[in-house]
């Protein structure tokens, strides 16, 4: 859907944000995930949208449960929040951006 | 397998038989499940099995999808939140149950949920809904008619909130009930609940409890249908088993006792016993209970049965606790009776275990699966009572097991003979097992003591259909076998042995003693007789004799008259009297009278 993308030797964040539908909470948790993106890794992140109604099928590989989720998949560790990221602090700490800001 | 297949088109026809007013099931194919739960479980709806750690309730879902799957045409689904995919295929495996073919002949999906709490942040709301869609994909993938959730409290441990949580089970419960799948939903048993985190709340269809319970040593697994909305069930506990088959629940009283039942007689083996059974032996089908103190023959009258059982070509199976397979061909070779060939041929298959290897439980698991593989005509198990030391103090576990092991025999109309050892101190006619009134023939075999010998004993305690013979009888083991003798019922009671022996020779010779007095007395007679016979020879002869002499008077006298007459007339006619003789005569008498 979204995708912003830099490369300048920094890091890059590839995010994916599992939804299911455009309910509420899943524009909610878009929104807020790219308001923080663009505060603190501007230019430094990619983030994928994938819709569960439209391929189930994904669901399995990252182990999606709830909706909304969000999966770091780089850099590694994987890390995954699940909400509607309206907490910035705890979507940072999940993040593991707070040594980088 | 073609017993299950038996019972699996047996439980179709039930379920399709079951009419639209009652609730639709769904058979499990869970051997006896389907029994006590009436056909099934509630078709379209949720049901909870819990348990402690290690009851079998993965098993029992994993068995519900596979059979479902193999035998009733119903795809699967499983979602496991504790094991992996591999992991569930290789334990399904050692019950016979092979997941991969399932899944790659797309008739079973499963899908294996990690949630690991260390990688996961929570912020905000959030619901279960890509858990819907996964499961959603997977029943939409293969058109799943059964699901399995194993177990879904496992989401508690990975999820901080549980007030979503809650609502979400309760939502995916409803939902899957919308589905219109068949699901089962496993939970672990919790302090004082049935589910740690009391799952059973929003799953009230059906629930039924499983148990793993150790008792003097030996553990016995039980099941117990907790509730059933909406139908009848079976409200005992019923013991279960894991085997190589997968479960088997044995509902006893949910068995109908409508075994079909043969006149077919077959022979024990012993003439003198099937003589004493209207002189045709046992009923084919029937279970006989042979008890007797220790050294009475009980494993040897089992070796004449199975004996006679191969010779007729028949499969015998042979379940022995206390002696090893050599030991007992040994020891039957003792008294005449090779069932080492028998062996050899294939026929006889002997059994050996210690009963205290595993519990009863497992014996009653070997016991089946060695049914189903061998299809053996008669059953053999000696002893009996020697499971009682698996048992433990629990003697109505042991009743219970045998009951069912009766069960199962009657079933497939196989002969059970079964021995038990009494100890010496209890009454004979009281079995430890109390299972006398469950066998069909009860022989029992005693020591009687005296002149400082033990002689053996048999009767016939009970014989159920058949007019058999009261009698007491002496139990020989001879080189050729056990032979019947009559024994000997006196005056004195019944003797048995060398008592026995004197007493015939006493007999004997009584008999010759009044046969030689009779002759005596035969030869008396007739020679008194034969005295009397010359008597009369003697008297006649004397008779004779005298008649002869009495004629002679009678002539001498007449002659004397005569000569009388011619003296007077020749006297007369000297005195020259002129007269007749005629006339003068009469006169001459008067005169001279």
């Amino acid at each position: 859907m979204a995708a912003k993308r830099e490369s300048s030797g920094i890091p890059e964040y590839d995010l994916r944000l599992y939804v299911a539908g455009q309910t509420p909470r899943s524009v909610q948790a878009f929104a807020n995930l790219t308001k923080i993106c663009e505060e603190h890794l501007a230019g430094r992140y990619h983030i994928q949208v994938i819709d569960l109604l439209e391929h189930p099928q994904l669901a399995k590989g990252d182990q999606i449960l709830a909706i909304p989720t969000l999966v770091r998949t780089l850099p590694e560790p994987i890390r995954k929040i699940i909400g509607d990221l309206s907490n910035k602090e705890r979507v940072l700490v999940g993040l593991d951006m707070r040594a980088t800001v | 397998m073609a017993y299950f297949s038996k019972m699996h088109t047996k439980q179709k026809r039930i379920s399709s038989q079951q009419p639209e007013r009652t609730l639709p099931k769904c058979p499990t194919g869970i051997t006896g499940f389907d029994e006590i739960t009436l056909g099934g479980l509630p078709r379209g709806r949720p049901s909870l099995i819990c348990g402690g750690a290690g009851c079998g309730k993965t098993l029992f879902g994993i068995e519900f999808l596979a059979r479902g799957a193999q035998d009733f045409g119903e795809p699967g689904v499983c979602i496991s939140f504790e094991e992996t995919s591999d992991d569930l295929a290789q334990n399904a495996i050692s019950l016979g149950f092979d997941l991969k073919a399932l899944e790659r002949a797309n008739k079973l999906v499963v899908d294996y949920i990690h949630i690991d709490k260390s990688e996961i942040a929570e912020t905000g709301e959030y619901d279960l809904e890509g858990l819907f869609i996964r499961i959603g994909s997977a029943i939409d993938s293969i058109g799943a008619k059964r699901v399995l959730l194993d177990t879904p409290e496992a989401l508690f441990g990975g999820l901080n909130d549980e007030g979503v949580l809650r609502s979400e089970l309760r939502r995916l419960f409803r939902w899957l009930k919308d589905k219109g799948v068949t699901a089962v939903i496993t939970g672990e048993k919790g302090e004082g609940t049935l589910t740690r985190h009391g799952i059973e709340e929003y799953v009230s269809d059906c629930v039924v409890l499983l148990d793993h319970r150790l008792q003097s040593g030996v553990v016995t697994r039980r099941m117990r249908v907790l509730k059933y909305r909406g139908s009848m069930h079976g409200t005992n506990e019923y013991p279960f088993l894991i085997g190589q088959k997968g479960i088997s629940v044995l509902p006893v009283t949910s068995l109908g006792l409508n075994h079909k039942i043969s006149d077919e007689r077959i022979s024990s083996g012993i003439s003198g016993l099937d003589e004493m059974l209207e002189g045709r032996g046992f009923y084919r089908g029937s279970s006989i209970l042979v008890s007797g103190t220790a050294g009475t023959g009980k494993t040897s009258m089992a070796a004449h049965l199975v004996d006679a059982t191969c010779a007729r070509g028949e499969a015998c199976l042979y379940f022995s606790f206390e002696e090893s397979p050599d030991q007992i061909l040994r020891n039957m070779r003792s008294i005449g009776i090779d069932l080492a060939r028998w062996i050899k041929k294939g026929l006889l298959h002997i059994h050996s275990t210690r009963p205290t290897t595993h519990g009863l439980e497992l014996h009653l698991v070997d016991m089946h699966n060695l049914l189903e593989s061998h299809k053996p005509k008669v059953v053999v198990v000696d002893p009996l009572s020697s499971l009682m030391s698996g048992a433990g103090e629990n003697t109505s576990d042991l009743t219970n097991m045998v009951l069912r092991v009766i069960d199962r025999l009657k079933q497939l109309g196989t002969t059970g003979f079964f021995t038990s050892l009494t100890s010496g101190g209890h009454a004979a006619e009281a079995t430890e097992l109390n299972i006398s009134s469950l066998v069909d023939t009860w022989l029992l075999l005693r020591d009687l003591e005296s002149d400082g010998e033990r002689n053996r004993v048999l009767y016939v305690l009970k014989s159920r259909g058949m007019a058999h013979s009261n009698q007491l009888r002496e139990f020989l083991m001879t080189k050729n076998g056990v032979e019947l003798r009559e024994a000997y019922l006196g005056p004195a009671g019944v003797l048995t042995g060398s008592a026995r022996l004197a007493q015939e020779l006493r007999e004997r010779d009584d008999e010759s003693r009044v046969k030689r007095e009779s002759e005596d007395r035969r030869l008396a007679l007739g020679r008194k007789l034969r005295a009397a016979e010359a008597q009369i020879l003697a008297l006649e002869a004397e008779k004779e004799a005298a008649e002869l002499e009495l004629k002679t008077a009678e002539i001498e006298n007449a002659r004397r008259r005569d000569s009388a007459l011619a003296q007077r007339a020749e006297m007369a006619q000297s005195r020259k009297v002129n007269s007749s003789l005629t006339v003068s005569r009469p006169k001459t008498r008067e005169a001279g009278a």
